[in-house]
């Protein structure tokens, strides 16, 4: 770990000061959330591999807390505490440390393990293309700000792959699944192939004399056959799962295995959609090709992301040097729609010095009654630094 | 002696016992020397190896830090503490002895469940009936984590178990666990089932080189005298 120079700290801070500058004047209110949070609300909203590298640790007084892995949710739980009903439109900016675990070896200029972020989040807005250009044009302001000139945006969009699926023929299952599996490639392609395959395998190791007297339509008759099943066999009811969860579950499975699978065609299309990746202008004309080739129609997440090039245009930037990928998965599984990120040569894809996107559910998982429109970024400040000094990797 | 081959081997139990037959049997025989508590040794024979007695789970740190050239731990123990493992230690051989399978069990009653997929199908359901994420007791958290991302399972949370971590189910502090099994009696017991492809490791007792060690000439002779007894 490289210790930090009082030198580079003053560096830091003079940076910090020129991009909270370019987000307090657009109307975004510095705040301070707290660097130690509760473990739990967390834990439980951030990704598995975030959650690995979290710092948590137990007070004196029996208490789970962690140290911020991001300030996102901190910023989240800020914005909850003044307003717990969440009615209200905010904007906050803040500048300051998050801690993440790095494995030894890992570089300490692009991977400390203490860092700062500075950033950005716009809350409860329902001009929501505005909203997310308006992030992006600030996060690119600021880090100009700073002094980086030679950098690229990569864009995502959630929103066009979730179209996608509801679009194709198959269990509302599958699709959650298929949603679910978005963030980790290798576990998305083996759900596709399982799913055209034969869904019937879900039922091939079930007790097919139990599965016989399983009827969606009678719960009850369903559930005291389970019950008879368990007591049969000498097996307890161990756990928090009751009877009846067990049994939809079982149901799920029949009703997977009567479906017929997954067209070849329509997985096919998936593939082929999550391949797509060029300047965001073609990447829109090669997507609606492909989907009228085969005859589906997106609706109205096309048309969203065909008007969020069009202010993102409106803004300055040169829709030719943005690069949009189908497959541009962030790690924060708490993305929801828009996600990008600004990457430089020096340092290469696997660290952006920003990165941000929309995250509606975020809000209502840290204790808002209902999902907040919610979209925001954060800056790497140190990355920034060692990139606009030129002292990179 | 300054530069000696540092051997760390179980300090007590089963384990100890196992490993100074193991050693036996290729004629390495350990004897404790000096008068402090009985926590040195050597081997007959050989000199330049110095042999430190501790306790299995301390093993996989000596060898990670360098403290100790060699050790015999079980291969669990050695992933679960060594993050890096492979590029830190490196397994010499397994020993034979030591056996223990690190699993996934949820409750037997759970008949819709018998995959990791199957679970991760299940997990978001049982998030929103319960409003709260699966709890998976282990003392094997690395391993936990590992296996379980590699599997596409993410909506689950750990809760650290240093003791009796087959009844958490029971008792209500886990909704399912991850252990070492040698015969699944006890997991039986317990109302426990392991998930078709929920072994995570096959485990036991292994001869461990560590990387980092401070590797002398007198030690690199220590370790040649000793791996020369295991040939053929």
């Amino acid at each position: 770990m490289v210790a930090e120079t009082a030198r580079k700290f003053q560096a830091l801070e003079a940076q910090a000061q020129r991009l909270m500058a370019v987000f307090t004047k657009a109307g975004y209110e510095a705040v301070a959330p707290a660097i130690i949070q509760p473990a739990d609300v967390f834990l439980d909203v951030v990704g598995e591999s975030l959650r690995a590298r979290t710092y948590v640790f137990t007070d004196p007084d029996g208490s789970e807390l962690c140290l911020r892995p991001d300030l996102t949710v901190p910023t989240c739980r800020l914005h909850l505490e003044r307003h717990p009903a969440c009615d209200v439109e905010a904007r906050y900016c803040y500048n300051g440390p998050a801690f993440r675990f790095q494995p030894a070896g890992a570089d300490a200029i692009a991977h400390p393990r203490e860092f700062r972020q500075a950033g950005i989040e716009y809350f409860g807005s329902t001009k929501r293309e505005e909203a997310e250009v308006e992030i992006v044009r600030l996060t690119i302001n600021a880090v100009r700000s700073a002094g980086l000139k030679d950098f690229g945006l990569r864009i995502g969009d959630l929103g066009l792959f979730h179209a996608l699926l509801d679009a194709l023929e198959m269990p509302e299952r599958w699709r959650a699944r298929l949603r679910y599996h978005f963030w980790r490639p290798d576990a998305f392609r083996e759900e596709l192939a399982r799913l055209t395959r034969d869904p019937a395998e879900a039922v091939h190791d079930l007790p097919a004399d139990l599965m016989a007297k399983l009827n969606r339509d009678d719960l009850a008759a369903s559930e005291a056959a389970v019950s008879a099943y368990l007591a049969e066999n000498g097996l307890e009811l161990v756990g928090a799962r009751s009877i009846s969860e067990i049994t939809q579950g079982l149901l799920a499975a029949a009703a997977d295995a009567a479906a017929e699978p997954l067209s070849s065609e329509a997985a096919g299309l998936i593939e082929d959609y999550l391949k797509v990746r060029a300047p965001a202008r073609a990447a829109a004309a090669r997507v609606r090709d492909l989907m009228e080739n085969r005859g589906v129609d997106l609706g109205s997440a096309f048309d969203t992301y065909e008007r969020r090039l069009k202010l993102l245009a409106g803004a300055g930037l040169d829709l030719g040097e943005i690069e949009f990928s189908a497959e541009f998965g962030r790690n924060l599984e708490y993305y929801t729609g828009f996600v990008f990120e600004i990457v430089v040569p020096a340092l290469g894809r696997g660290s952006p010095v920003a990165g941000g996107g929309r995250y509606d559910g975020l809000l209502k998982a840290v204790g808002a009654p209902e999902a907040v429109p919610a979209v925001g970024s954060a800056i790497h400040t140190e990355r920034l630094l060692a990139v606009v000094n030129g002292d990179g990797p | 002696m300054t530069g000696s081959l540092i051997f760390a081997v179980p300090s007590k139990g089963r384990l100890m016992e196992q490993t100074a037959e193991a050693l036996a049997r290729v004629g390495l025989n350990l004897r404790k020397t000096g008068n402090d508590r009985g926590y040195r040794g050597e081997i007959e024979g050989i000199d330049g190896v110095e042999v430190a007695f501790v306790s299995a789970s301390e093993i996989a740190q000596y060898l990670k830090s360098g403290r100790a050239h060699l050790g015999i731990t079980g291969e669990d123990l050695i992933r679960e503490n060594i993050i890096d493992a492979d590029q830190r230690v490196e397994l010499l051989r397994p020993l034979g002895f030591g056996h223990a399978d690190v699993v996934v069990a949820v409750p037997a009653c759970w008949l819709d469940i018998r995959k990791m997929a199957d679970l991760q199908a299940m997990a978001p359901t049982f998030r929103r009936i319960h409003e709260r994420r699966l709890r998976v007791a282990t003392k094997y958290t690395n391993l936990t984590r590992k296996f379980f991302q590699s599997k596409g399972v993410s909506d689950y949370r750990i809760v650290e178990s240093l003791g009796a971590t087959e009844g958490t189910p029971a008792s209500g502090a886990a909704d399912l666990i991850v252990d070492i099994t040698t015969t699944g009696a006890t997991l039986k017991a317990n109302g426990l089932k392991v998930l078709e492809d929920g072994v995570i490791l096959r485990s036991q007792a292994n001869l461990v080189l560590s990387r980092h060690a401070d590797w002398t000439k007198t030690a690199r002779a220590g370790l040649r005298a000793v791996l020369d007894r295991f040939k053929d």
